[in-house]
């Protein structure tokens, strides 16, 4: 029986078999693509009119009554794969960049992009007490690898909440504040975000302009529809609060806000405390849901406290809002994923819910979370000693952090760089928004192989005093040869 | 009328008083089969009328924003360990989670592990973010074990392998995969199986539906159901099989019945998805446990592997795995790897290293890979033992002639007794045995020791309960 399958043809599908006829029982999906994919992957199996050679078929048998046959299984017969549709994704344009440093082979090559943290000499830290944290655990014979209950593990969890909220926190004591631990940042950001869509009331979540390029993805696949409000004014190189204001304001009453707790990546420009508090006022009297990143505490300022007070603030009203915590920076656990989600609760039992669903969100995406980071973070928070010293190291971190900020600023002001660099020193954190546009940022890594995000964004953390001077350079030449 | 006269109210309750609506989006998902369309459209401003009055009373007082969030029901497998811990009696026996226990019942970290995190803190390794497809070494050692390195699909470098985290999030990402790039493909899974695997195909939106699989009858394979439902499904489905030691049956098809399933498979065009959490802990041969996976990416076709490292390293905690995708080149392996890493980096950006570590220095080192594989000979045979011993003690013990020689023919942690829902529940209330209601027990939780007090507990359930 003849039969012709025109969206065959339609889609310029080339196949030894068009003219030849073929049946299926098989129903074709009412989507297109998906009956594409089908028939064409029908097509590249159906071999009884092609000569295959001898050499390439297979020794398993095939019944010779099927109309349909197995295909050879040689991969010289250049079957057409099921994936062929998936195009090359990409790179991460955060990420990308350090790939692009990696293949670089200049001597003075200098890499500003990834937000790690670097030492004077340029290499990574691994902090004292984290090692330290590691000794101990490898050390303890009775420790064992049993998986950590879906919420992770729970002396990690209540430390974490204290350390966001402080250690009196009435929200606290009162069990009002569900923790669950996450894959650093992200995965908080992730199961919050998951979450919010399916039991919350409005789906909508506003993020600032600009923010983390990650953000926008994380909430569009948590199945959230995602707007911006207002928040870095160019001309200023600093917060336009008026915008800020004007878009959470006419925000529908109920919307999530996201809000960088502290050292706003990428532009490291922070609202002031009487900022902070105008925009806690107007988001209460709107219902706006705030979702705090805080992926920085104690390392924008060098204090563990400092750097909370937003979270604090809007905590201490006896509100709710979500918090996204991560150690990947202030303890320098990058790659051992370690964070938390904390979602404070208007009571105790509305938490005790709460967290029962984010089990549902967590154990259909990984189960639980890994054991390693987070055994580190609760040895360190419970031993006073191990705090201590970790208080110390963070500041030393955040302090060489404002110190090549001082730097930079100094540089550009002596080589006379036209333009006006307070921005350098008044932004805070890991990061500066320099205000270098991308072609300006493309001639930088061409000429005085810079590695940046093509934003304008570089990370402080990756230069040193010895490195300052030619970053003063390529930043000099950049905007005097492009105005 | 009551609600009336509240729901007035709630009209005029002031903006404060945000309300939350609660819709158990699992029950929306779980479909049997056809398409899904994933509506965005939930918000609905009038909350479920049970709560009417509570809101109208609580309006002045700011009421949450979570307030219509239901307490969610404890996880069927993870609530067993946790309702054990609660128990007090000192006959209780957890059978529960599959997690290897010593014969003590212990948990048990394997020798090869406590040296690879020694050399490891020595090392003073640093702790920068992986990539996001994870350790490349972790990811070659993983491919590598799976295939065997001299494989072609390794040596052509046909398999897009990136680190998840551990069985779970493979699959997670995989489905993520499926669910962008083969819109309206449906995943076949067996009945039963893992209970998680439901949950992630629903949360990342995968439509599902179930091939006959396990034969109440005979304890045993459904074979000829099994073929029958692969064949009937449409057209370039993914099928969802147990790469050995099917979880929760413990029966695995024969190599025979492979090929079989392979045909139909490829008759139809289905693309073949294994799950291998047990490699090497079936048999105790990591290769003769790769011999399914291997039997079909011989005969040239695109699979999709979701790995783990749970069971056979004892890494449980570490959340160590990885999905592997074996495609017909190259080119298409590096596209298919890329897309992977543009879904994990918006859920978690990258892996955990320290597990990825661990199995690059156990698998990478020959010294500690043999010795690997002596502990994993080890641990797989201790549960063979207490396989033998459990049978044993059932046919001394029954006196009815029922044929217990399932649980001998049945491989790897687990065991499908055949005891329905009251049954277990006996086997919990009256005997102190924790296990999952669907009859499934973890020989990796049983010892020696205590094979004849289960045998008492099953033949009690068994025959005086129904």
């Amino acid at each position: 029986m003849r039969q012709q399958f025109t969206s065959l043809e339609a889609h310029g599908f080339e196949s030894p078999t068009t003219e030849s006829a073929f049946s299926s029982s098989s129903s074709i999906s009412s989507s297109s693509s998906a009956s594409d994919r089908r028939l064409k992957a029908l097509a590249r199996h159906f071999v009884d009119s092609s000569p295959v050679p001898a050499a390439v078929m297979d020794s398993h048998s095939q019944n010779p009554n099927d109309t349909v046959s197995p295909s050879p299984t040689s991969s010289a017969f250049h079957a057409d794969s099921v994936f062929a549709h998936l195009v090359r994704a990409p790179e991460d344009p955060i990420l990308g960049v350090t790939v692009a440093y990696n293949k670089d082979p200049s001597p003075i090559k200098l890499n500003l992009g990834v937000g790690a943290y670097r030492t004077e000499e340029g290499k990574p830290l691994v902090l004292n007490v984290v090692r330290q944290a590691e000794q101990q655990l490898v050390n303890d014979r009775s420790r064992v690898k049993e998986y950590l209950p879906i919420v992770g593990l729970a002396e990690y969890n209540k430390l974490s909440a204290k350390l966001i909220l402080g250690a009196d926190s009435p929200a606290i004591q009162e069990n009002r504040v569900t923790t669950v631990q996450c894959l650093s940042g992200t995965g908080s950001l992730r199961v919050g975000g998951e979450f919010l869509a399916r039991h919350y009331h409005q789906l909508t979540i506003y993020i600032p302009l600009p923010t983390w390029g990650n953000h926008p993805k994380i909430f569009t696949l948590a199945g959230l529809s995602v707007k911006t409000y207002r928040y870095y004014d160019p001309a200023t190189r600093g917060l336009d609060f008026q915008g800020l204001l004007e878009d959470l304001g006419s925000a529908p009453s109920g919307a999530i806000v996201l809000l960088h707790a502290c050292a706003h990546n990428p532009t490291g420009v922070d609202p002031t405390i009487q900022q902070w508090e105008q925009i806690r006022q107007l988001m209460r009297s709107k219902a706006l849901l705030p979702f705090f990143d805080s992926a920085y505490q104690g390392f924008a300022s060098g204090s563990l406290d400092a750097d909370a007070q937003p979270v604090r603030m809007f905590v201490g009203d006896g509100g709710e809002c979500l918090v996204a915590q991560s150690y990947a920076k202030n303890m320098g656990l990058y790659g051992e994923r370690v964070g938390a989600l904390s979602i404070v609760c208007k009571s105790a039992d509305v938490a005790s819910r709460v967290e029962s669903q984010l089990k549902l969100v967590i154990r259909p995406m990984y189960s639980s979370p890994p054991i390693h980071g987070a055994s580190i973070v609760a040895a360190i928070l419970k031993d006073r000693n191990l705090y201590t010293e970790w208080t110390i190291e963070l500041k030393a971190m955040a302090d060489r952090i404002i110190s090549m900020r001082q730097q930079l600023f100094d540089a550009l002001r002596a080589r006379g760089t036209p333009g006006d660099w307070s921005h350098i020193i008044k932004q805070i954190g890991m990061f500066t928004f320099t205000g270098l546009n991308s072609e300006q940022v493309a001639f930088m890594t061409r000429e005085y192989h810079i590695y940046m995000t093509s934003d304008g964004r570089i990370s402080m953390a990756g230069l040193s005093s010895r490195t300052v001077p030619h970053l003063a350079d390529a930043i000099h030449a950049a905007v005097t040869s492009f105005a | 009328m009551t609600s009336t006269s509240t729901m007035l109210s709630l009209a005029s309750a002031p903006p404060t008083a945000s309300l939350s609506v609660h819709e158990n989006l699992k029950g929306r998902l779980k479909l049997g089969g056809g398409s899904l369309s994933f509506n965005k459209e939930r918000a609905n401003p009038f909350i479920n009328t049970k709560s009417f009055s509570r809101i109208s009373m609580v309006a002045a007082v700011k009421v949450s924003r979570f307030e219509g969030v239901t307490m969610a029901p404890p996880d069927p497998i993870l609530g067993v360990s946790e309702a054990f811990k609660a128990d007090n009696d000192k006959k209780k026996l957890n059978l529960g989670v599959g997690a290897y226990r010593t014969e003590e019942l212990q948990p048990y970290v394997l020798n090869v592990v406590k040296k690879a995190e020694n050399l490891m803190v020595e090392r003073g390794e640093n702790k920068e973010y992986l990539p996001i497809e994870g350790l490349a070494a972790f990811n070659k050692a993983t491919a590598e074990l799976l295939f065997g390195a001299s494989n072609p699909v390794i040596k052509e470098q046909r398999v897009a392998t990136v680190q998840g985290l551990s069985g779970t999030g493979s699959l997670r990402l995989a489905a993520a995969l499926i669910e962008r790039y083969f819109p309206g493909a449906k995943v076949l899974i067996s009945s039963p199986t893992w209970g998680n695997h439901k949950n992630i195909f629903n949360d990342a939106r995968v439509p599902w539906s179930e091939y006959r699989y396990y034969d109440p009858k005979t304890v045993g394979l459904d074979f000829d159901g099994m073929i029958a439902d692969i064949k009937a499904a449409p057209e370039g489905s993914f099928v969802l099989l147990h790469g050995c030691a099917h979880n929760p049956t413990g029966i695995d098809p024969t190599p025979e019945q492979w090929e079989k399933i392979a045909d139909v498979i490829q008759e139809k065009n289905h693309i073949p998805f294994f799950d291998v959490a047990y490699q090497g802990f079936a048999s105790g041969s990591l290769d003769a446990d790769a011999g399914s996976v291997r039997l079909f990416a011989a005969r040239g076709m695109e699979l999709l592997v979701a790995q783990s490292y749970s069971k056979n390293l004892g890494l449980y905690a570490e959340r160590i795995g990885a999905i592997n995708v074996v495609c017909t080149s190259a080119d298409a392996a590096a596209r298919v790897k890329s897309q992977l890493k543009r879904l994990a980096r918006p859920m978690y950006s990258n892996p955990p290293i320290h597990g990825a570590k661990i199995v690059a220095n156990v698998v990478g080192d020959p010294t500690l890979f043999n010795e690997w594989k002596a502990e994993m000979e080890m641990m797989a045979g201790r549960i063979k033992n207490v396989r033998q011993k459990l049978y044993d003690s059932l046919t001394a013990k029954d006196k009815s002639g029922k044929d217990w020689s399932f649980i001998l023919k049945q491989i790897g942690m687990f065991s499908f007794t055949g005891l329905n829902k009251a049954q277990s529940d006996n086997m919990t209330n009256k005997w102190h045995v924790y296990m999952t209601k669907d009859g499934r027990i973890s020989l990796a939780g049983l010892s020696l020791a205590k094979c004849e007090y289960l045998a008492d507990a099953i033949i009690d359930s068994f025959h005086n309960v129904s």
